[in-house]
């Protein structure tokens, strides 16, 4: 990808992100993620209704890395079902990692493709991913 | 100054980040080789030539101290760092001494092992802790201390220096002032002891803490210094080996003197003598000298970044190295990450601070903190970068 349009992607979506307040809904899953490497530290709330991600909101003090990150990703994942966003974080995890990934489901988070070039910022774009892994996990185990 | 003494500036660097730990000069890496590779050996429990090498060095690192600081060599605890030494304060000392609505005097601007140690005290007994107001510099006033303090307030704890806004705190009248007024004067020095003359004796201190590797020393060492007729009266929060005289099946038991019996286990015997090797040779160097050189430094990078816009100092007013800022609409850590590029090490975040952003509504900043061997041209190369950071996140994106 350019590099200008990478930056712009980025840019865009931390001066303007998504979803960006929290609000008080106790129909929310929710979760505080903060990095033990640096200083973000992002509070994550998500509506999933009939397996759907029906809404995903987040506040915090972030870096740009993290909190474009987390803009992309609530873009991408709010409307899908929570088997699709399963995999489509772990492709998303795969890719900062330098596994085997599938871009074509990651749309513009692959903005953040070469950023294990920056190895200190691998955590920083994988600070969303963290927070709505947490958030199914809890799913899960009030499913269960 | 004495630049050719650090290894690591060898290389192409502008460290200033000395506030979260100091790059270690040659003789102190030296002092802690020499005891790994000729006389490697237990304290106190050998015989053989290299021990008793060792127990000497190591011993007299007890004096050093005391005639660094001022205090007794009997008051003087090898800890792991300032963190451990606040520890054993509040729970091997306060936890059996106070009671029940008795009242802590503390401040936002504290680091957090002078606050979450004393919050959990609060859960555990019950004392009340109360934040000391700052004044409209983010900083804390004797007057401001003496408008919180009731009959029911025991003891005084704070920074000699804090570590975000870096105001040097009046000691000798806050100390004083406790002294007069029966109240235990408890002082986080880890930013203040490598940096100015600290005087525990003549400021009235009862408790005084500080970590090696923040003055030269390796990490893993700190002191704890206390008043002797406190220490006698606090409870360790270790046993084991090194610290008991005998102990029974029946239970009987008894422990060493103090200070030993604060120290139990096999202490870090090669950081200790580091340490002591890191203090001799700040003390040659001159503590009046080290702050008055970064005092000039810092005023010199505070005239320097007045011409830039969007820098937004948050402690213009505070007396020591300490220069905390942001560049306005820019996350901290993009602007550290951004000056890595220049080879500028500096630190972002809320240094430990967490409860500082209630006074300057602002959670993270980046932090310049300087020390004796910075100099006017890692200022200026400081200066160049932030002036070139309009386009910062081509950089850093």
């Amino acid at each position: 990808m350019d590099n200008d349009l990478r930056r712009e992607i980025i840019m865009d979506n931390y001066n303007d992100p998504m979803n960006k307040g929290l609000i008080d809904d106790n129909s929310y899953l929710k979760t505080r993620t903060s990095s033990e490497s640096c200083i973000d530290d992002l509070s994550f709330m998500m509506k999933i209704e009939n397996n759907i991600i029906e809404d995903i909101r987040f506040d915090g003090e972030a870096c740009a890395i993290s909190t474009s990150a987390t803009s992309i990703m609530i873009r991408i994942l709010i409307g899908k079902t929570v088997d699709e966003a399963k995999k489509i974080l772990n492709n998303y995890k795969n890719m900062i990692e330098e596994k085997d990934y599938d871009k074509n489901l990651l749309g513009e988070l692959a903005v953040y493709d070469s950023i294990s070039k920056q190895p200190n910022r691998k955590n920083c774009a994988l600070l969303p991913n963290r927070a709505i892994n947490n958030m199914l996990e809890e799913l899960n185990k009030k499913n269960n | 100054m004495h630049r050719e003494d650090f290894p690591m500036l060898k290389k192409d660097i502008i460290y200033f980040d000395n506030g979260a730990t100091t790059l270690k000069p040659q003789c102190v890496i030296d002092s802690v080789v020499e005891y790994m590779t000729n006389h490697t050996s237990n304290i106190h429990r050998g015989d053989y030539d290299a021990a008793v090498i060792t127990n000497k060095l190591y011993d007299n690192v007890r004096n050093i101290v005391s005639s660094f600081v001022n205090c007794d060599s009997r008051e003087v605890i090898y800890t792991s760092g300032a963190t451990q030494s606040l520890n054993m304060v509040v729970f091997g000392y306060m936890k059996k001494h106070l009671k029940k609505g008795d009242e802590v005097l503390l401040n936002k601007a504290e680091h957090a092992s002078n606050i979450l140690p004393w919050i959990i005290l609060s859960k555990q007994i019950g004392i009340v802790i109360k934040y000391v107001p700052l004044d409209n510099n983010y900083e804390l006033t004797l007057e401001n201390i003496k408008r919180c303090v009731t009959f029911k307030t025991k003891v005084i704890s704070l920074a000699q220096i804090t570590n975000v806004i870096g105001d040097v705190r009046d000691v000798y009248n806050i100390g004083k002032f406790c002294h007069e007024n029966n109240i235990l004067f408890n002082v986080d020095g880890a930013q203040s002891v490598p940096h100015m003359r600290v005087d525990f004796k003549n400021c009235y201190m009862d408790f005084l803490s500080f970590s090696g590797h923040k003055m030269c020393g390796p990490t893993g060492v700190g002191i704890l210094v206390g008043r002797y007729e406190l220490l006698e009266d606090m409870d360790p929060l270790c046993y084991g080996g090194g610290m008991n005289s005998y102990f029974e099946e029946n239970g009987d038991y008894e422990l060493k003197s103090i200070p030993t019996r604060f120290e139990a286990g096999t202490t870090p015997i090669a950081q200790v003598i580091g340490l002591g090797e890191a203090i001799k040779y700040l003390m040659k160097i001159g503590m009046d000298n080290i702050h008055e050189h970064e005092m000039k430094l810092k005023q010199y990078l505070l005239d320097k970044v007045k011409d830039i816009p969007n820098i937004i100092v948050y402690n213009t007013s505070s007396n020591s190295g300490i220069f905390a800022f942001n560049i306005d609409g820019v996350f901290a850590q993009d602007t550290s990450i951004y000056l890595n590029s220049y080879n500028i090490y500096v630190r972002a975040g809320n240094h430990c601070a967490k409860e500082l952003k209630d006074e300057i509504n602002i959670k993270n900043t980046v932090r310049v903190s300087m020390y004796f061997y910075n100099n006017y041209n890692d200022v200026d190369r400081l200066v160049d970068a932030l002036r070139n950071s309009k386009d910062i996140f081509k950089i850093v994106l």
